[in-house]
């Protein structure tokens, strides 16, 4: 395991005050650099020596990369924007209560103080084998010391593991796939747009990250469209602990009606897999039919088909299973099976 | 130029990993580098064939020989082709990702592995008892044969011998292959236990993190050469001059001709019609 040491290595500190400077300068150092936000994952890092950048580019002192603004009826939120933020936001309360839901439940109130959107759902998995400092296949070795038969694996993968079983442990990320939200990327050849869909990878696609950002691209803003505004909301997480944890599994859900039924639905569970699961097998099915005991124990059910549990971590079956039967139901109340 | 990589393992120790991608890269290089040497080489070099004369004179003498001589059954041909089918999805799979094209490519590459492995495992019962297994291997028996062939290439006009069924380059590649795909093959067995599939419980603890690294690094040396050795093989194959050999891989046989303009009769006895 790591050795907390408590000293950071040593670096060359930048805090550009604007994105072309922080871009230039991430351009220049490429994987030599580490983007430095709220710190509260890259903290860990560094003090474990895990990581030992030559550059580290400190985004606090850039003004443009903070604050919610409304823009067409949706909104856009700098990356930096702290979470406490976010969640007194009065249009993401009103609009977007799904994201508030979700980023209320992030760790502690001091991390919501010091934690940033864009860190949030930029976060490192924390598969302890992995932030332990071995070589696993995510830091570029060839194992993957978490799927073993003496493994401990009780918050690892039971969707899409592909060698490494890591899992995708933020909170706000199923919010934003499920508000069809937009990741802005800026880097210094322009700016690109990726829904968030796509914004995260799992290790099939690339065993050594957990979204698209290159090197050398810095995650600017975050758009939410109106297409979800005001939608009927679910967000749950289960943890082990009711403050300052990480998700066991989380649900985020959207549901607009038509009549009596579900009209359009966004269901997306999270740390599950390396990267956010949105179930589109589960919203096909719910769309025009009601929210009750029947359609989301059936939706429940549904969600599951095809998880593969590693020695410790069965439990997460029923878990997701009657998360996202209660996300349908939308009560609390709803009846959970095991 | 770093040639491996090196990790930690949980012990602290410092391990082997992986070959270093940069070997990809000098086989690829490697590969071009030689068709280019080689086909400018070949624009410039002395023919390899009977003289024309003489295969005249040989096909007159034996009229008895069939006007189509199988070189390839249906077997060997459809071997043949599902390997290469299975070789180039496992360079592929393997080599895209280093080059930047992501995609999940780990289930494609193992089944190509087990067809590949398959192909293998067939191809030496195949040989070993239903064709003329030692004629395409190399040994002293063909010393004679290999320095007539590079007097040939400098431009002499030599009698010594022709080949047998397999031209000496063939020969030599396929010995190439066979160890390159051993290697390849028998690591990449081993490392299923370390990904999830039907046949076995993952279990990556079988071997020490020492000998798996060892596995990795043959796994990887075998897999880079094998770049080289199929630029190679493809640049062969498409030579104008060596059509009448991918042709006869295709459709199974040569003319009687090509038979007797590149072959010795003596190491090569084909049967005659009555």
């Amino acid at each position: 395991m790591a050795v907390i040491r408590d000293v950071l290595p040593v670096f060359e500190l930048f805090q550009p005050t604007t994105i072309d400077d922080a871009v230039r300068l991430l351009d220049q150092h490429g994987a030599d650099a580490l983007v430095l936000a709220g710190g509260l994952d890259s903290m860990d890092w560094l003090k474990d020596r895990l990581k030992k950048p030559r550059a580290v580019v400190d985004l606090g002192q850039i003004k443009e990369l903070r604050g919610v603004r409304e823009a067409n009826g949706g909104l856009e939120i700098g990356a930096m924007t702290p979470l406490t933020e976010v969640v007194k936001h009065p249009v993401v309360r009103d609009k977007f209560s799904l994201l508030m839901q979700a980023a209320e439940l992030v760790a502690s109130p001091q991390i919501r103080n010091q934690g940033t959107i864009g860190g949030n759902i930029s976060q490192d998995t924390r598969c302890w084998y992995y932030r332990g400092g071995w070589t696993c296949y995510r830091a570029g070795g060839n194992i993957c010391y978490a799927d073993t038969p003496t493994a401990i694996n009780r918050e690892h993968a039971i969707f899409d593991a592909d060698r490494c079983v890591a899992v995708n442990p933020s909170d706000t990320a199923p919010a934003l796939m499920a508000l069809d939200a937009q990741m802005v990327i800026r880097s210094a050849r322009g700016e690109r747009v990726v829904a968030a869909e796509n914004y995260w990878i799992g290790p099939g696609i690339d065993i050594t990250r957990m979204n698209v950002l290159q090197p050398n691209e810095l995650l600017v803003a975050i758009r939410i469209p109106a297409t979800m505004a005001g939608a009927q909301f679910y967000f749950e997480k289960v943890r082990d602990r009711q403050v300052w944890d990480f998700p066991l599994v989380n649900v985020a859900a959207a549901f607009k009606p038509s009549g009596s039924n579900i009209g359009e639905a966004r269901l997306v569970v999270n740390a599950v897999a390396a990267t956010p699961r949105r179930l589109r097998n589960v919203e096909a099915f719910v769309v025009g039919k009601p929210r009750n005991e029947e359609t989301a124990a059936a939706a429940g059910q549904m969600a599951v088909q095809g998880a593969q549990t590693l020695k410790h971590n069965g439990y997460k079956v029923p878990l997701m299973r009657n998360l996202v039967k209660r996300a349908v139901r939308g009560s609390e109340g709803a009846a959970w099976t095991s | 130029m770093d040639l491996l990589r090196y990790g930690r393992s949980p012990w602290g120790e410092t391990i082997l990993t992986h070959v270093s991608w940069n070997l990809f890269w000098a086989s690829l290089f490697a590969g071009i580098l030689f068709f280019l040497a080689h086909a400018t080489y070949m624009l410039l070099s002395a023919h390899h064939k009977r003289p024309e004369a003489e295969t005249d004179r040989l096909e007159a003498a034996n009229k008895d020989l069939p006007v189509k001589i199988e070189r390839h059954g249906l077997t060997a041909r459809l071997f043949h082709w599902v390997m290469a089918a299975s070789m180039f999805v496992l360079l592929f799979t393997a080599f895209l990702p280093v080059v930047g094209v992501k995609f999940a490519w780990v289930q494609w590459h193992w089944i190509a592995g087990i067809v590949l492995t398959a192909s293998i495992v067939f191809h030496i019962i195949h040989a070993s008892f239903f064709l003329d297994f030692w004629s395409i291997w190399v040994g002293p028996k063909d010393i004679p044969e290999f320095k007539a062939e590079i007097l040939r290439d400098f431009g002499h006009d030599v009698s010594g011998p022709k080949p047998g069924k397999y031209p000496l380059g063939n020969r030599l590649y396929h010995l190439a292959i066979v160890v390159t795909g051993i290697g390849v093959t028998a690591t990449g067995l081993f490392m299923l236990k370390r990904i999830r599939t039907p046949f076995f419980l993952r279990d990556p603890y079988i071997m020490s993190d020492s000998s798996w690294g060892v596995t990795y690094v043959l796994h990887g040396l075998a897999g880079v050469g094998l770049v080289g050795l199929v630029i190679a093989h493809v640049y062969f194959a498409v030579r104008p001059e060596k059509w009448w050999i991918t042709k006869a891989m295709i459709l199974g046989w040569i003319t009687r001709r090509q038979y007797l303009e590149h072959h010795e009769p003596s190491r090569w006895r084909v049967g005659r019609q009555a």
